[in-house]
C-alpha cells in the first residue's frame, strides 16, 4: 500500500492534494475534540470569543483518550463516530480548520464544507485504541479540563496511520471501496 | 441457604470490568485469526491485521483494547436460595465497577443527565439485569457496551403479517444504515417477538453467546449461517472499506408474544466484543 507522509501545521496544498482512498502517516500536532468540546468551541465563536486551538493547518482529531497509566503519556484512543459532530463541522471547516479523523460517514453538509473550503476527512481504524496510543508521543489537556474524556488534548503523533474518506473534490471513500449507498 | 459475601461481589466485579476491556476472549482472538485469512485483498487484510495486533498490544502493554470502555452492563443470575451478607447486592455491582475503572484506568464514559451531561467520574451507574433462578447459582457476566455500535442499534414493533421476510429485512436495513459506524466486523445480536422491552434485552443477551457458537434450535442455527452468508456479501467489511467479513457472526432468537404484536430488535456490538464471567 502506497503510504503518504504528511507533517502539521498542514499545508494548503498537501490537503488539496489528497484523495479518497489515501493512506496516511501523519506526524506532528493533532486535537482532540467530541461533542462537548465541538459545541463548547461553537459557542465562542457566536460570542467572538478565542478558541482555545488554531484552526488553519490544524487537525481534529474525534477522540476521548482512556487515562494515562502510569508511564506511558495516554491510554487507548481509538476515533469516536464521526456524523454527531456533523452539526458542528462546517462552521469550523469555514474558520479554516484542514482535517478531521474520526471513524464512519459525514453528511452531506459537511462534505461539501470540504470541497468549498478545502478540507479532507480521514478515518482512523474504530476499536484500535491500544495500537494508536503507541503513536502518541506526548499529551496534555489544553482546554476544558472538567469535561474529562470530553476535553481538548493536544497530542504529539508520529506516524499516525489514518485513510482518507472525503476529498476535496467531493469523492467519499466509503462509497468507492466499501459497498455503501 | 448460600452466602455470598458482599466484598467479594466488589472485588470480582471489578477484576472483571478490567479483564473484560483489556483481555479480548479466545473466541475473539479466533475470529479476528479467520477473518485474516479471508481477507485477501491489500486494504481489508491490513485492517484485520491490525485490530488483531490491537488487541495482542491490549494485552501486553495492559491497556484497554478500545477507548470506549463503555457502559458497564452486568447480567447476573443469582440462586432463590442465596443470601448477600454484608451489603446490598446492587451496591456491590456499582462499587465494583467504580473501583475496576478506576484501578483499571478505564475510560470514564457515563453522564448523570442525558440534557446537562455531566460526567459522574465513576462510570457508574451500571445498568444491571437480574435472572432469579433454581438453587444457589451465582453467575455474574459483565459485558462493557461501547456507544458507536449501541447508537447504531434499532428497535421496531412489526405486525405479524410481516413474518420472517419482515424481520430479515429489519435486520438487513439496520446493518447496511450503521455502515462503518459500528466499527466493523460487527456481531449482529437480533430478536423477534416478546415485548417492547424483553425483545430488545434478549437481543442484548444474544451478544454474550461466543463467536462461532450455533442456536441449539436447528431451525434458528440455519438461519444464523445462511443470515451470516449474506450479511457479509453486503461488502461493508472491516471498518466499512469493503472486505469479506462485515460480521463475525449473527447470534438469533425468537421469543413468545401477544396475538397482536411482533417485535423486532437488533443490537449491534463492534468488533471490540467483550464479555466476562464469573461464578461465586
Ligand atoms: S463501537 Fe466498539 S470498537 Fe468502535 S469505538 Fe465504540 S467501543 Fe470501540
Amino acid at each position: 500500500m502506497e503510504v503518504i507522509h504528511l507533517q502539521t501545521p498542514l499545508k494548503q496544498e498537501d490537503v488539496k492534494g489528497l484523495r479518497a482512498g489515501d493512506y496516511l502517516l501523519i506526524s506532528g500536532i493533532m486535537y482532540t475534540a467530541r461533542d462537548s468540546a465541538h459545541r463548547r468551541m461553537i459557542e465562542a465563536l457566536d460570542n467572538h470569543r478565542p478558541l482555545p486551538i488554531p484552526l488553519p493547518g490544524s487537525i481534529i482529531y474525534y477522540a476521548g483518550p482512556a487515562p494515562a497509566p502510569p508511564g506511558k503519556p495516554i491510554g487507548s484512543i481509538g476515533p469516536t463516530t464521526s456524523y454527531r459532530m456533523d452539526s458542528y463541522a462546517p462552521r469550523l471547516i469555514e474558520e479554516g480548520l484542514s482535517m478531521m479523523i474520526g471513524k464512519g460517514s459525514r453528511n452531506k453538509l459537511v462534505q461539501q464544507a470540504m470541497i468549498d473550503h478545502e478540507a479532507v476527512y480521514c478515518a482512523a481504524w474504530g476499536g484500535a485504541g491500544a495500537l494508536l496510543a503507541g503513536c502518541v508521543k506526548n499529551a496534555k489537556c489544553i482546554a476544558y479540563e472538567e469535561l474529562g474524556p470530553e476535553a481538548i488534548y493536544e497530542l504529539e503523533v508520529e506516524n499516525f496511520p489514518v485513510m482518507v474518506v472525503n476529498d476535496t473534490i467531493g469523492q467519499d471513500a466509503y462509497e468507492l471501496m466499501g459497498g455503501q449507498q | 441457604m448460600r452466602k455470598i459475601l458482599y466484598r467479594d461481589i466488589v472485588e470480582a466485579t471489578a477484576k472483571a470490568c478490567i479483564e473484560a476491556n483489556i483481555i479480548a476472549s479466545s473466541d475473539l482472538i479466533e475470529a479476528y485469526q479467520r477473518a485474516i485469512t479471508k481477507e485477501v485483498d491489500e486494504l481489508s487484510g491490513r485492517i484485520m491485521h491490525d485490530l488483531y495486533e490491537n488487541a495482542k498490544l491490549a494485552k501486553s502493554h495492559h491497556l484497554p483494547i478500545c477507548q470506549d470502555t463503555g457502559t458497564a452492563v452486568i447480567f447476573l443470575e443469582i440462586g432463590q436460595n442465596v443470601l448477600i451478607d454484608g451489603g446490598f447486592l446492587m451496591d456491590a455491582f456499582q462499587e465494583g465497577v467504580a473501583d475496576g475503572y478506576q484501578k483499571g484506568y478505564l475510560r470514564k464514559s457515563i453522564v448523570s443527565h442525558p440534557l446537562t451531561r455531566k460526567n459522574t467520574g465513576n462510570n457508574t451507574p451500571a445498568v444491571i439485569h437480574v435472572d432469579i433462578v433454581a438453587e444457589d447459582v451465582f453467575k455474574v457476566t459483565v459485558a462493557p457496551k461501547g456507544g458507536g455500535s449501541e447508537n447504531m442499534s434499532r428497535l421496531k414493533m412489526l405486525t405479524p403479517s410481516e413474518g420472517l421476510e419482515g424481520f430479515k429485512e429489519f435486520v438487513f436495513e439496520t446493518i447496511r444504515l450503521a455502515g462503518p459506524n459500528p466499527c466493523p466486523p460487527i456481531v449482529v445480536g437480533a430478536c423477534l417477538g416478546g415485548n417492547f422491552e424483553s425483545c430488545a434485552l434478549q437481543a442484548k443477551k444474544n451478544l454474550l453467546r461466543p463467536i462461532g457458537q450455533r442456536h441449539s434450535d436447528p431451525e434458528l442455527s440455519i438461519l444464523e449461517e445462511k443470515w451470516l452468508e449474506e450479511i457479509n456479501a453486503l461488502h461493508i467489511g472491516p471498518q466499512g472499506f469493503g472486505g469479506k467479513t462485515t460480521a463475525f457472526d449473527v447470534h438469533l432468537e425468537f421469543l413468545p408474544c401477544h396475538i397482536a404484536s411482533m417485535p423486532a430488535a437488533v443490537n449491534l456490538n463492534c468488533h471490540v466484543s467483550r464479555h466476562q464471567q464469573f461464578e461465586l
